[in-house]
């Protein structure tokens, strides 16, 4: 391992976190909890290092997040709480991401540059771009992270966001991850792709990439540090394709129910904490257990809390509310 | 005087050394050509776009997450289609993030028939544009709004979509914006770039006033007893056109409103002029099924059904699927002037 046996530890207990906070969202999708669950449930390995690189902050000094539906694991390791996922998923009044408004883990958060988490498949490649043309202005070290899955690199934002990034002479510090789950919802990869990684379209607008395994921490941690110090430096885009799995299927939609033959991370790092015997079983145990406590702790209190109010509907449309007051709706009080 | 095109170029020259913006982008919008229609010629921070709108309109929403307050330009409403997921994102950012992402920018886009454009350039979009909740709306007719509503645009901390009536670029207004010089050859000696090099030329601002316009205002553009008239854009003219005929021919005193702004839209004006008059015709020239015009005919019949003499009217584009070339084509597609002097006179002489 490449890093000390503290941020072994601390890697551990954010990705069993993680895992934890997935599994008890898809509990509550079960139990009626929550309408729809869509994760990161075996992306953590990939995730929790990521979060730890982050430059985390607001305004174009710090990096800017375009992020994907199944990076509760990055979140976690920026430091939102486990309760205000909960919050979204049983979408109350207090969700600070989009008040009771969006699906779960679709996170916004101002404070550390986190943009609207979107459902519309790989627009965040586009959006993006715009963040990249602020921070080459800006220069520093602040750069911009994007993140979309496999199936989506075929819409045309993917191809939007490697040609803006690779102009020459206009290159912009764009990280721009695919996480490869070899699927969309069911189509399997082959029926989309070329037989050749994703990576490599990088290579046509001369842009560095690398493939790598995101269920191995260290693997995950020295690419993403690698490609960082790159982007962050040279001022220049790169491309990180990354192998995850996806544990529990695409979203409760195809059921969420765990997938067999799927390489767990958790399981892959467990193995190597112990062999270096910085933690053994009781450990992980003690780790499950703290945080299966706090999601069922955060759940029971998110049960009592408000449902928004209807008349919220029309507030943050605009910045004035009256602007958006005409017409209104006649069920809805004013 | 100035026309639509300086007008908006002085805007946006006011924008990017007085109101902050930093980026006023689209396809051919920077040097040497300053824009199809020259909207963008001499401003210093106008660049090229790569061809593609759906990176023009996310590269803007990053821009304005990131607090930059773009401009970017389509160069045709006919090529916006293929944005409009990006479009509803940009307009549902803030509402979804529960207020924590504002989006300042803005979007201009040529619309409209009436320079032969046959059917890719002649699109409108306002009936579209309107179904897409979040933005503000405004389309100028005159250079003295085109440049007052681009700078209230441009300050406004909502993303706002700026309808140019492209066949009105070269127009000029009766009013002048304040500031301007008297001779419009000396404004096109300042701010129009010559023919051949222009690596060398640098554009002479005359120093213009802001005329703090708010958006959502209509103006009453001819005060009227009998029936109103509410249009926007390139109509406008047509109506006044129409309204003046209409005096002379019938005896008929017109009332036309011009909104300036569709959303959001200036409901105190419309119903104040309808309830006055008790007859109302809209008239646009987007295609006529689900028009926006059919919107605000909704709100009337509603609102002021008891103040109505006549059934009102909606006289809109025919719905087919593009304007074609041939003038006879053209003319069959979006209204004429002699189509509202017709249905005006319908509305007047029903009772
Ligand atoms: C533009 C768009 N088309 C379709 C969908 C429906 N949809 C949701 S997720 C998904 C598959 C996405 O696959 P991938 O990009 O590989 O990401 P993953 O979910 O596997 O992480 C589809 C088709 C959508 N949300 N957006």
């Amino acid at each position: 391992m490449p890093f000390s046996k503290e941020k072994q530890i601390k890697i551990h207990d954010l990705m069993v976190k993680a895992r934890l906070l997935e599994e008890r969202l898809i509990k509550m999708n079960k139990s009626g909890l929550g309408f729809f669950w869509i994760g990161g449930a075996g992306e953590e390995a990939f995730h929790v290092p990521l979060g730890m690189l982050i430059k985390k902050g607001e305004g174009l000094d710090y990096d800017f997040l375009h992020f994907h539906y199944r990076q509760s694991a990055t979140l976690l390791t920026l430091g939102v709480e486990m309760i205000d996922v909960i919050r979204q998923m049983h979408n109350t009044a207090a969700d600070p991401y989009s008040g009771g408004r969006n699906f779960v883990n679709h996170f916004a958060v101002k404070k550390w540059n986190v943009v609207n988490v979107t459902s519309p498949i790989e627009v965040q490649l586009a959006t993006c771009i715009g963040t990249g043309v602020a921070h080459r202005r800006h220069g520093g070290e602040g750069i911009t992270i994007v993140t979309g899955g496999d199936a989506g690199t075929a819409e045309g934002e993917f191809a939007s966001a490697l040609g803006w990034a690779s102009r020459k002479d206009r290159e912009l510090p764009i990280l721009n991850i695919v996480t490869d789950n070899r699927y969309g919802i069911s189509t399997p990869f082959a029926e989309v792709h070329c037989d050749r990684p994703i990576a490599e379209r990088g290579r046509a607008f001369g842009i560095e990439s690398a493939t790598i395994n995101g269920n191995d921490v260290a693997e995950s941690y020295a690419a993403i540090e690698k490609a960082m110090a790159y982007v962050r430096k040279k001022r220049k885009p790169y491309l990180l394709e990354v192998k995850v799995s996806r544990l529990y299927g695409h979203s409760s939609a195809s059921g969420a129910n765990w997938v067999e033959g799927e390489v767990d991370g958790i399981v892959e790092f467990e193995k190597k904490l112990k062999n270096a015997k910085i933690l053994g079983e009781d450990d992980f145990k003690k780790v499950r257990e703290k945080y299966e406590q706090e999601s069922i702790e955060a759940v029971k209190k998110v049960l009592k809390e408000p449902k928004p109010k209807p008349e919220v509907i029309f507030e943050h449309i605009f910045a004035d509310r009256k602007d958006a007051e005409i017409p209104w709706p006649p069920w809805l009080k004013k | 005087m100035a026309n639509m095109a300086q007008a908006i170029r002085m805007a946006l020259h006011i924008g990017e050394t007085e109101l902050g913006v930093k980026d006023v982008f689209g396809e051919d919008v920077g040097p040497p050509l300053g824009g199809v229609f020259t909207c963008t010629q001499g401003i210093k921070c106008a660049w090229n776009s790569p061809l593609d709108e759906r990176g023009i309109i996310g590269c803007a929403l990053g821009l304005a997450l990131a607090g930059q307050r773009p401009v970017a330009e389509i160069q045709f409403a006919d090529y916006i289609f293929n944005t409009i997921d990006l479009l509803k994102l940009c307009g549902n950012t803030r509402w979804v993030s529960n207020g924590q992402w504002p989006v300042q920018m803005v979007v201009m886009v040529p619309v409209g028939a009436g320079i032969h454009g046959s059917i890719y350039h002649s699109h409108s979009f306002e009936s579209v544009m309107t179904h897409l909740q979040g933005w503000k709306i405004v389309i100028p007719s005159t250079p003295l709004d085109a440049f007052g509503l681009m700078l209230s645009a441009i300050k406004d901390p909502n993303p706002v979509m700026y309808l140019i009536p492209k066949a009105l670029l070269r127009s000029r207004g009766e009013e002048k914006i304040p500031g301007e010089p008297e001779d419009p050859k000396e404004l096109n000696t300042m701010i129009d770039a010559p023919l051949g090099d222009r690596s060398k030329w640098k554009p002479v601002w005359p120093k213009l006033k802001d005329p703090n316009m708010l958006l959502g205002k209509a103006k009453i553009c001819l005060g009227g007893r009998d029936v109103s008239v509410i249009t926007y854009g390139r109509m406008v003219f047509k109506c006044v056109e129409a309204a003046q005929k209409l005096k002379e021919q019938d005896n008929i005193s017109v009332e036309v409103i011009d909104l300036r702004t569709l959303f959001p839209y200036d409901q105190e004006a419309i119903f104040d002029s309808v309830k006055k008059t008790g007859r109302v015709v809209v008239v646009n020239e987007d295609t006529e099924v689900t028009n926006y015009g059919e919107h605000i005919l909704r709100r009337i019949t509603e609102d002021c059904f008891y103040s109505l003499e006549a059934p009102p009217a909606l006289l809109a584009g025919a719905n087919v699927p593009g304007v074609g070339l041939a003038e006879p084509l053209e003319e069959a597609s979006v209204p004429q002037t002699s189509y509202i002097i017709d249905t005006v006179r319908r509305v007047v002489k029903q009772s």
